[in-house]
């Protein structure tokens, strides 16, 4: 029961990503890790959660805190690797209309 | 004897000890044969219960337990979260818990926020229940779908 979360950042561009499971006790985790990057105009922000196995409300707050930060700026986040179980949360809590998410496309494995 | 069989976890009211009352009620639930998505639901909707026990019961205080029944039936599993370290009679509680009415539950929808929202949407049953702090009652059954299908398989 643990996230890791590994960032790269090149100019207006910042890559990324989390794995493992994204609860009460590892959102602050995540949150913190979040927080480093800096809201600047035109900013990309993509989060590939392939490796997410196991996410609740917890982490939904962490990801809306940091799309509502990055888009305050004039930046974009984008959701990237979703799992279908991951997807069907963020669908429905109704995030799914209002964030930029990409799913899991490894299809026919 | 009564008709299910009745396991109790009692953790610390702290947010480490969320993962291993999930894991416990998944391996509960694989026992009476819920499909991976159903257990997914279950761990997601159990785990909002408890992260709101945590955060909300013991706020300042940090000697609190969270206790956890799960009652097991052939075809459903029944869960209750209380934010009070008393152990449960799980009887005399389950039927203390009234139906969920929205305008009483205002006050901890807010505080539940999304957690509870997706409790309702996850579970087939919720109840909340004021007493002593809140406890959360939750049902969910074993493969409503199949049913279903074989009505369909019947009535064609």
């Amino acid at each position: 029961m643990n996230v890791q979360v590994v960032l790269k950042e090149e100019g207006s561009f910042v890559k990324g990503f989390i794995s493992g499971e994204i609860d009460a006790f590892t959102a602050p985790i995540l949150r913190e890790k979040l927080a480093t990057v800096q809201a600047k105009d035109g900013l990309l922000a993509e989060l590939d959660m392939s490796e997410v196995s196991y996410m609740d409300s917890t982490g939904l707050g962490v990801i809306v805190a940091f799309f509502k930060n990055i888009n305050a700026a004039n930046g974009h986040v984008k959701l990237t690797g979703l799992s279908p179980r991951l997807k069907r949360l963020f669908d429905i809590t109704g995030l799914g209309e209002i964030m930029d998410i990409e799913t899991d496309d490894k299809g026919g494995n | 004897m009564r008709p299910f069989d009745y396991v109790e976890i009692r953790v610390p009211a702290k947010p480490q000890y969320v993962g291993v009352a999930r894991l416990t009620i998944s391996g509960l639930a694989s026992r009476i044969g819920f499909t991976y998505d159903d257990i997914e639901d279950l761990k997601i909707a159990s785990s909002e219960a408890i992260t709101n026990a945590v955060q909300h019961a013991y706020s300042g205080v940090d000697e609190g337990e969270v206790v956890v029944g799960c009652a097991l039936y052939p075809d459903k599993i029944e869960i209750m979260v209380a934010d009070h370290g008393k152990s449960f009679n799980f009887e005399e509680t389950k039927a203390k818990v009234g139906p969920y009415n929205e305008d009483q539950e205002v006050q901890f929808l807010r505080e539940g926020g999304l957690g509870l929202y997706l409790i309702e949407t996850l579970m087939d049953e919720v109840k909340v229940h004021h007493q002593d702090g809140v406890t959360v009652f939750m049902t969910k059954y074993v493969g409503e779908e199949q049913v279903e299908e074989n009505v369909e398989t019947i009535s064609s």
